[in-house]
């Protein structure tokens, strides 16, 4: 591997497996917290990794309905492990910001809100489907009309190194969503696994630096190929999949189909999906006083609109019912997201299943709209 | 098969888009036994001067400690000195603006969302039937109304309170018939010395002439007498274009983005509250929606 001029833009390189830590000590080295997959407590989470050792090597996860193992099979590869409930969704979005901080000085509120700096995060190992989600964050939070101080000073800092999937878990539908299983595009760095290599392609010009002096080779014709064929095996193992020709008008024509009541029933309203969820962006703002009473917190934390409260106002509950909660969620996700933002707010990553206590799963519960559709 | 709006949200001050701005208490109006109307003024006086709204819109009240609570405003949009809010306590953050005194400050965010179309309601007799405290955001436009009485037709206010003890704004009444607004009233109990109309407001449309091709309605109130508000106006053959709703949902931004009124694909705090009929009616007899 000789090469070690700058690669350019939109090409694809070779490197050995361990320049990857080269690569991540530069981006520390530049100030980013680089954040990746690594194992806690039996699952997989996203926090902040030193270099490769912290990657869970050899691992898979496995997941259905309501299943997550992390189960060590003793491959090689660093990036088999299909993520678990965690999201980028938490440093862009986080769960609890605080908005402003006030004081009670002779009576009167001041702002006491602390200096804070907005940290420049390094996303290592974002999924395909995940970038979709990032990128539908940015249509909710960056709009013209509404440009979110949080979201977007986290956001322009960002470096993301995507990570094309091979084998994709048992809940996973992306292709359905046409957002995965390879990343094309709003990265720094994609990253394809190979048995003894990995594929750069090459997104930006803070990447094209930061490669600078790491000895690569161009991708040559075979690897290439190899990894063609093993992004399309993975996109032909997807373990759900979704009919979305008919969508948003399927779940619009039938917000009064029998079989919300039915999936209302199973529904337990726990929130789980919409925690887990990539793209879900609501939010609630709480105040957090002091005892003393001199001293609030106004805070912004996740809501969810299976909350019982989320919906509740002066004259009584918009949605009281389990029914009308879940109806909600799936024909905002798959529904009216698409007339709010030019997209469905569903990108196939199947957390939402994976994680549902109840084993709800919308890959089964849309056909049932279909099916019965009047 | 998202109808146009014909109203669209004012500029908001992007400087400030979850921070509220303070202002203070210049004096306090009891209304009713449970609604106080709020004149806030704008402790930086150069936010004050700055600060326009438009009939219908909105502001979110923020009070340390307990929360937002977003409130329509219900002064007139051509008085810059103040802003009025017509305050029901019922929750958290309307019982702590109860205990306010004037002199105290509170904090403010907006205006927010779309308006009345006063502009394209000009030339047309004008039906605003409302309830309870639906009656502020549509003082603002009878406002509008009576300084430019000439480039309406025939206005009419047809207005229902629970009790007449709940009958809001009844001082000004004569002030607005003077005008030549006819101002209907009803409540839904009586009591001994009431004489005047006893039931929901829109049980009365049929004492009314509708000119279906030039009257528009105006509608703010419970979802209940909305709903019927709507079924009687279109008895009548009032178009879907030419009915105004302002909907009400729990708000904690103001700006489409938490996600909590959301109404279909509208949010309401920036698509809304006020809606031409026509768009939103394809959500407005789903259940629980």
């Amino acid at each position: 591997m000789a090469n070690n001029h700058q690669p350019e833009i939109g090409s694809t390189i070779v490197i050995e497996k361990v320049a990857l830590n080269a690569i991540l000590s530069r981006l520390r080295e530049k100030g980013y917290e680089t954040i990746g997959p690594r194992i806690k407590n039996d699952t997989l989470i996203y926090a902040p990794i030193e270099g490769m050792d912290d990657l869970p090597r050899g691992y898979i996860s496995e997941q259905e309905a309501a299943y997550f193992r992390l189960t060590y099979t003793g491959h090689s590869r660093y990036f088999d492990a299909i993520p678990g409930a965690q999201s980028w969704k938490q440093f862009l979005f986080p769960p609890k910001t605080e908005i402003f901080a006030l004081r009670k000085a002779n009576d009167r509120w001041e702002a006491s809100t602390p200096e804070t700096k907005t940290p420049a995060y390094a996303f290592i190992g974002v999924r395909a489907c995940e970038l979709a989600a990032i990128e539908i964050q940015d249509k909710a939070f960056l709009r013209s009309d509404f440009n979110d101080p949080i979201y977007r000073a986290r956001r322009e800092r960002v470096f993301i190194l995507t990570v094309d999937c091979m084998y994709p878990a048992g809940t996973c539908f992306c292709v359905s969503m046409g957002t995965g299983p390879r990343a094309k595009d709003g990265f720094d760095l994609s990253l394809t696994e190979l048995e003894d290599v990995f594929l750069l392609t090459i997104g930006s010009e803070v990447a094209r630096n930061l490669l600078d002096g790491i000895p690569f080779e161009l991708a040559s014709a075979f690897l290439l190929r190899n990894a063609d064929q093993g992004l399309e095996r993975a996109a032909s193992q997807m373990g759900r999949k979704l009919d979305t020709s008919n969508l948003p008008d399927l779940i619009l024509n039938n917000l009064d189909h029998p079989h919300w009541q039915e999936v209302g029933a199973r529904c337990l309203s726990c929130t789980n999906c919409t925690q887990v969820c990539p793209t879900c962006f609501c939010w609630d703002a709480t105040d957090e006083m002091s005892l003393d009473g001199k001293e609030t917190h106004r805070e912004r934390v996740w809501d969810s609109c299976f909350n019982p409260g989320y919906s509740y106002q002066a004259g009584g509950n918009t949605r009281p019912t389990i029914r009308s909660r879940y109806r909600q969620w799936l024909s905002h996700k798959l529904g009216t997201w698409k007339q709010q933002y030019g997209t469905l707010g569903c990108v196939g990553c199947g957390r939402c299943i994976t994680w549902c206590p109840a084993e709800i799963d919308l890959t089964k519960e849309i056909p049932m709209l279909q099916e019965e559709a009047r | 098969m998202v109808a146009q709006l014909t109203t669209r949200p004012a500029a908001i001050n992007t400087e400030h888009l979850l921070e509220p701005q303070w202002a203070e208490v210049t004096s306090i109006t009891k209304e009713i036994n449970d609604v106080s109307t709020y004149w806030l003024k704008f402790t930086d006086p150069a936010i004050q001067k700055a600060y326009t709204f438009q009939p219908g819109q909105f502001n979110m009240l923020y009070m340390p400690g307990f929360g937002e609570s977003a409130i329509s405003i219900c002064s007139d949009p051509n008085d810059h000195s103040k802003i009025g809010h017509s305050v029901r306590f019922v929750g958290n953050v309307t019982n702590a603006i109860g205990r306010l005194k004037v002199g105290d400050v509170i904090g403010l965010r907006g205006p927010f969302g779309t308006y009345w179309p006063m502009k394209e309601l000009e030339g047309k007799d004008v039906f605003i039937s409302c309830g309870g405290i639906g009656l502020p955001p549509l003082r603002p436009a009878i406002y509008h109304i009576l300084r430019n009485r000439e480039k309406y037709g025939k206005v009419t206010l047809l207005y229902g309170a629970r009790t007449p003890a709940d009958l809001m704004y009844t001082n000004e009444f004569d002030d607005w018939r003077k005008a030549n607004i006819d101002v209907q009233v009803t409540v839904d109990r009586g009591d001994s010395s009431w004489t005047g109309r006893v039931g929901v407001v829109p049980m009365w449309f049929y004492q009314f002439r509708f000119d279906s091709r030039k009257t528009a309605v105006l509608t703010c109130g419970p979802e209940i007498m909305i709903h019927f508000v709507i079924y009687e106006a279109l008895a009548r053959r009032i178009p879907l274009e030419s009915i105004f709703v302002s909907m009400e949902r729990n708000m904690k931004c103001g700006q489409g983005s938490c996600g909590h009124c959301q109404l279909g694909p509208y949010f309401i705090c920036k698509d809304g509250p006020v809606f031409r009929f026509d768009a939103i009616q394809p959500f407005f007899n789903v259940e629980e929606f």
